[in-house]
């Protein structure tokens, strides 16, 4: 009574967005799990929070849940943080 | 919302067991700005050596307790709830960042019946708006189906069926999937689409949906909702791996 995926080394360790809110809102300044971003690989737009992170790494990545691609990559070394946003045509922040 | 958010230090001011693996800490920071109901907070464990881990843990308490109530399940082979759960005692110091996050939360303004799915300890953030729910008095009908594999593993079931008694509006349906008690009236399965189906129908296609588990059971869930009409923005989720705790 076990689903594929709790078997599969790496996707048993796929989380979403919301696990790397508060890495990005020391990045950004606000909140950024309610954030629509544009995957630029499909055209699909979601929240942050419903992106696919996977973050068993060195880097955390989150994909697009609908093509896999990556949309944002956060490095943090001792000193920085690198933040690779290539994969996002847009990410719509809204003013308050 | 306020944009920054710093590392500060909280005292642990309680601890309570759940079930023999999940306990319960009471945080306390000196100016918590408060929280909404589904946040979390990031937790920071750093060693004399100067290593250093790092967990997000979702708040289980009301969004005006004033207090932070994070619920941690014991993972034997984890490197942070061993630590928790054997080390930790009242009054130590933790240092922890928060609230966080705006995509998962529940206010009681929000209108439509609510539908909350949880799997063992995706609870927790449910439990937060099933409190908030509470405390604000509102009356908003309100069911939560909640998967665990034994009896003695559901998280917060007294306070679950407390609330379920007083008959303002909450239900709770339960799924056991490993083992049941003699004479269960409940589920004795996996949730899956039929079970999705049957707790939804008296909340109708108005239903404002949280999902919160392990993510075959997110996946799960959230794909039986769509198919059974809801509006995918009013399906909220969040996933969370064996490494969350």
């Amino acid at each position: 009574m076990t689903d594929a995926r709790d078997e599969d080394p790496v996707e048993r360790h796929v989380v979403d967005g919301n696990a790397l809110a508060g890495e990005l809102q020391m990045i950004f300044g606000a909140d950024m799990t309610n954030v629509p971003g544009q995957c630029v690989h499909c055209g699909t737009v979601s929240a942050v929070a419903q992106l696919r992170a996977y973050v068993q790494a060195p880097g955390k990545v989150l994909r697009c849940p609908s093509c896999g691609g990556v949309v944002i990559r956060v490095v943090e070394t001792p000193d920085a943080t690198y933040v690779d946003v290539r994969g996002a045509a847009y990410l719509r922040i809204e003013r308050r | 919302m306020a944009g920054g958010i710093a590392w500060q230090i909280a005292t642990v001011t309680a601890i309570t067991d759940e079930t023999p693996t999940v306990r319960s800490f009471t945080l306390t920071v000196p100016d918590w700005p408060g929280h909404r109901a589904g946040q979390h907070i990031d937790l920071r464990l750093t060693a004399e050596d100067g290593y250093s881990v790092q967990r997000s843990y979702s708040i289980a308490s009301a969004a005006a307790a004033g207090t932070i109530d994070i619920t941690v399940e014991r993972i034997d082979d984890g490197e942070v709830s061993p630590f928790l759960h054997d080390v930790v005692v009242v009054g130590d110091r933790l240092e922890l960042r928060g609230p966080i996050g705006g995509y998962f939360v529940w206010e009681p303004a929000l209108d439509g019946p609510l539908f909350l799915v949880a799997g063992g300890s995706g609870v927790v953030p449910l439990m937060a708006m099933v409190r908030e729910r509470e405390r604000a008095r509102v009356e908003t009908r309100t069911r939560l189906l909640f998967s665990s594999r034994h009896y003695e593993e559901i998280i917060y079931r007294e306070e679950l069926d407390r609330l379920a008694a007083s008959n303002r509006g909450f239900e709770v349906i339960h799924a056991l999937t490993r083992s049941r008690p003699d004479g269960w009236m409940g589920y004795d399965r996996r949730i899956d689409d039929r079970i999705i189906g049957e707790v939804l129908e008296p909340l109708g296609s108005r239903a404002r949906v949280y999902i919160c588990g392990p993510t075959a059971l997110v996946e799960t869930a959230a794909n039986a909702m769509l198919r059974l009409g809801l509006p995918p923005d009013r399906v909220r989720t969040e996933r969370f791996g064996p490494t969350g705790t």
